[in-house]
């Protein structure tokens, strides 16, 4: 198959970026995206020019590296599933297709289709974790955990940190991604003592790296390769006046 | 190197259930206030570097961290989807660490130390408590404890697992552990970051340089020991489960620095993959091995039928590995399944578009059980399925072929996990590790957390007591002459100004390799390896481009400069492959095997590990060895029959 491509093309962050057309015959539609864009690429290169800059590395929706707007959509046309697992026959034979970077105040851009996500890892930082050090572990099942409140755990924790909530957000909020994380904590015994600090510290990052407040569109539960749920967000929020009301 | 020549592991005396306390008693350690003057570089952040940069910063050593990803949390572990193991017990099936250290020693098919698997097996219990202790949320029974499941053909339930992205939620606990220690100011972050070479002073790892991947600026970076976690080579053969990143640039330059490469030629070939549908493909999707528990794996018997699975009748099939192995059946271990795959295609009965692929058929299961039991157990694996492929795994059987999976050659390390290179160390799935000439199912990430956790903060303060290295900066002459090196290197590659792309070349290579040094290996097609590598080698460095500049993100230069390495990684493998002259565990040599086609070890010729050093280049390496014993395990034949 063919397809037409408008590739948002900038050098570099403080160079001006711009669509540029661009056109690939002998696709197989088992073929993914990706691998669409590498067969460009590779085009690109023998023709003598520079190949279009995108990133990926697991290639099965696990990883979070991979990332683009197409066609207005943050992971593309097909729900609950990442950039690299779109398929070549999710298009049109001859359809023209948009490919855009997940743009954001918070993400800043590096090339071409290459933003800038560490301010995630900031976030993270502040209390995505449970302070624990290695080798002070009791026995793992001393604990009894209820298997909903585990399998709840984990339904927030699938969040691969991607920022497709980020990208589709009209305000480039990060709350889902946030509220995620607080979220796994909420539902575990571990996530109990630090519970008060967590929140307010990681919403403050979130504020200070200039992502958007939520004004509660969903579109991020929408974008979001794993289907996490914006009830999240609404943990995170009952989280926090809790933290507030415990005056830490 | 000299007092290192020949090999010696270090291995502790004493009885093999004591060695590690023993040791851990034994050996020096750093007071709180010396370890804040000590700086370690870690290099990657997968199972492996995440829990070692953690648990050292949490210790009170000055930690840096890099990876090639935007952030730690990407690592290739991320994506390890069935368990990991550990002797808990709690099943009371008769699970024990000395049971979990005799299957690891038997299913690396006695290739492997034995007193580096006890070790592992003993600390296995610990990850799950420590990880659990993070908030990873493990699936729970009703009653709130821990879940188990059997995996990969254990006669014991001893494999925990969150879901199917388990490697995902122990990295996110580990990345979580670490990110805690960035806040801490105890451990400083390199992201984008790709180490290329190793800085030695005085015959000592003292720092390595990396290329910023973004601004394309080359870095220095002084310490007093390096950790070397940038897992496995499975991308040696372009198409493998393994992420488009992974690579062995990190480990195969510090070869080249004195390290020892051991066992490069045992490669697992994981027999549950998605077929490869074409040329342009870039990777190849594992589906988890808990398939074949109710799918039935056949092909036709006659070559070259290309009806529809459903026009084949059941006389006209051939379930293969049912009829050779009756105790096992569709169980039989990685290995042997992905080897009997590979025959029959090769006989020319294989199916689909290549002749690549078998059937894996659930048409009995759905009759026996229905679908919705069905659907309960493998839904999800069943969409990805239908996804990728297009055909819908409920109405027609599936089509798998094995993939190149993991890695267990490596860098070779001492019980210390010290290389033969002082200073250096290798963690995880980078080093030769504890998993013989084949792993075990859910064990990887078991080994890259005891090592990272539980292992290297004992032995590398033992190392830094020891040695007490004398303080350096990247203002040693020795740091200016890596980055010219490396420099240089860089230049060459950017100079050559040819037609051919590093992805073709790689797919070039990934092909004789996987054709020559994959499933099956004879004299005849190692030999050919050997002669055509060098070749492709040239053809690279005549005809490669790389396109823009090289102080910028330039994602053709990284991907050629790992290519370049594993044009010399793959002459390697085919090199060990050639001399080690017997099959055992995922080395099969078609010349060694009994009169029923299965694989045949020579314990008494090569009972040992062989490790490679680097003598120059356009040299024959040399090879060196490790002889093995047994006290506790007594090497028996492998047999599934
Ligand atoms: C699809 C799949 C499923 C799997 N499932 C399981 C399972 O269920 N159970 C199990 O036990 N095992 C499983 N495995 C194996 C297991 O995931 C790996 O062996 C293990 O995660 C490796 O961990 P690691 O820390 O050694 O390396 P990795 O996780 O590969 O991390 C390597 C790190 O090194 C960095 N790096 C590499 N080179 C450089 C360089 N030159 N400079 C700077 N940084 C560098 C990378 O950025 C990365 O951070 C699976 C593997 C695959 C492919
Ligand atoms: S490349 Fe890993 S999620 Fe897409």
């Amino acid at each position: 198959m063919k397809v037409n491509l408008r590739i948002w093309r900038q050098p570099g962050p403080h160079a001006p970026g711009r669509l540029v057309d661009y056109s690939i015959d002998g696709i197989d539609p088992s073929q993914s995206f990706l691998e669409m864009l590498d067969a460009l690429n590779e085009k690109l290169i023998k023709e003598g020019k520079e190949p279009v800059a995108f990133e990926s590395d697991c290639r099965e929706g696990i990883c979070g590296n991979c990332g683009l707007v197409i066609n207005g959509v943050a992971h593309g046309p097909k729900a609950a599933c990442t950039t690299c697992e779109v398929r070549m026959r999710q298009f049109e034979d001859g359809q023209t297709i948009t490919v855009e970077p997940f743009r954001a105040k918070a993400f800043p851009m590096i090339k071409d289709l290459v933003v800038n996500r560490s301010a995630f890892d900031r976030i993270m930082s502040k209390g995505g974790f449970v302070a624990v050090n290695s080798g002070s572990a009791q026995d793992a099942n001393l604990q009894p955990i209820h298997k909903d409140d585990a399998e709840h755990a984990m339904d927030a924790a699938a969040c691969i940190g991607c920022g497709a909530c980020v990208a589709a957000c009209p305000n480039a909020s990060a709350s889902l991604f946030v509220g995620a994380k607080v979220s796994q904590y909420t539902w575990l015994p571990q996530g109990k003592v630090e519970r008060h600090g967590r929140v307010l510290k990681m919403v403050k990052q979130m504020d200070a790296e200039g992502f958007g407040d939520c004004s509660n569109h969903a579109e991020c539960e929408a974008a979001c390769p794993k289907e996490i749920s914006v009830s999240n967000i609404s943990r995170m929020r009952r989280e926090y006046t809790k933290a507030l009301l415990a005056g830490v | 190197m000299s007092d290192k020549y020949p090999l010696n592991p270090n291995i502790p005396p004493g009885p093999v259930q004591e060695k590690w306390t023993s040791h851990k008693f034994n050996m020096k350690l750093v007071n709180p206030a010396n370890k804040r003057k000590h700086t370690v570089i870690v290099v990657g952040t997968g199972l492996a570097g995440a829990s070692a940069a953690a648990s050292l910063g949490e210790l009170g050593y000055n930690v840096l961290s890099f990876c090639i990803q935007d952030s730690p949390r990407r690592a290739h572990s991320v994506a390890a989807q069935g368990g990991i193991n550990a002797a808990k017990n709690y099943q009371n099936d008769g699970d024990s660490v000395y049971r979990l250290f005799y299957d690891t020693v038997k299913g690396g098919d006695f290739r492997s130390r034995e007193a580096n698997v006890y070790r592992l097996s003993e600390v296995s219990t610990n990850i799950i408590d420590q990880c659990v202790a993070q908030g990873v949320p493990f699936a729970r029974e009703y009653g709130g404890t821990l879940a188990n499941r059997s995996f990969g053909g254990a006669q014991v339930s001893r494999t925990f697992y969150a879901r199917g992205q388990t490697g995902q939620q122990l990295l996110l606990g580990a990345y979580g552990s670490l990110m805690r220690q960035v806040e801490e100011g105890k451990v400083k972050l390199f992201p984008r970051r790709e180490m290329l070479d190793l800085v030695k002073i005085d015959g000592v790892a003292r720092g390595i340089i990396t290329r910023n991947l973004v601004s394309g600026e080359l870095e220095k970076y002084a310490a007093d020991a390096v950790l070397l976690c940038t897992g496995g080579y499975s991308t040696v053969f372009y198409l493998s489960t393994n992420a488009v990143n992974c690579n062995a640039t990190a480990a195969w330059r510090c070869y080249k620095k004195g390290a020892y490469f051991a066992n490069p030629c045992y490669t697992q070939i994981h027999p549950t993959c998605i077929p490869r549908f074409g040329e342009t493909q870039s990777k190849l999707t594992l589906m988890s091995e808990s398939l074949r528990n109710d799918g039935r794996v056949w092909v036709p018997r006659r070559k070259g039928d290309e009806r529809k699975p459903s026009e084949i009748p059941e006389s006209e099939r051939d379930y293969y590995l049912e009829t050779k192995y009756p105790a096992f059946g569709n169980l039989v271990p990685r290995d042997i399944a992905s080897r009997n795959a590979k025959e029959v295609c090769d006989e020319g009965r294989g199916v689909g578009p290549t002749g690549f692929a078998v059937y894996l058929d659930f048409a009995e299961a759905i009759n026996r059980l229905g679908k919705d039991v069905i659907a309960q157990r493998y839904g999800n694996l069943f969409a990805m399925y239908h996804e990728i492929s297009g055909d819908d795994p409920y109405e027609t059987p599936m089509m798998i072929y094995p993939a190149p999976h993991y890695t267990m050659g490596g860098l070779w390390v001492d019980y210390n996990l010290m290389t033969t290179i002082d200073g250096l160390f290798a963690l995880g799935e980078a080093n030769f590790s504890d998993h013989g000439a084949n792993r075990l199912g859910a064990s990887a990430l078991m080994q890259g957390l005891a090592d990272g956790y539980f292992v290297i903060p004992y032995t590398l303060g033992n190392y830094l007591a020891s040695a007490q290295p004398k303080p350096v900066t990247t203002d040693a002459a020795e740091f200016e002459e890596a980055v010219k090196n490396v420099q240089t290197g860089v230049e060459k590659l950017m100079s050559i100004n040819g037609h051919t792309t590093a992805d073709e070349i790689h797919r070039e290579l990934g092909n004789i390799m996987i054709d020559e040094v994959g499933m099956a290996r004879s004299e005849k097609g190692l030999k050919k390896a050997l002669e055509e590598i060098p070749k492709i080698r040239e053809k690279f460095w005549k005809d490669l481009r790389i396109p823009g500049d090289a102080k910028d993100y330039n994602k053709e230069l990284e991907k050629a400069g790992r290519v370049a390495d594993f044009l010399e990684l793959g002459e390697l493998m085919a090199r060990d492959a050639l001399e080690r002259k017997e099959s055992c565990g995922g080395h099969f040599r078609l010349e060694s095997q009994d009169k029923d086609g299965e694989a045949k070890r020579d314990d008494k010729n090569f009972t040992h590990v062989a490790a490679w050093r680097f003598l120059g280049e356009d040299k024959v390496p040399e090879r060196c060895v490790e002889p093995l014993e047994y006290e506790y395990v007594k090497p028996s034949e492998r047999s599934y029959k």
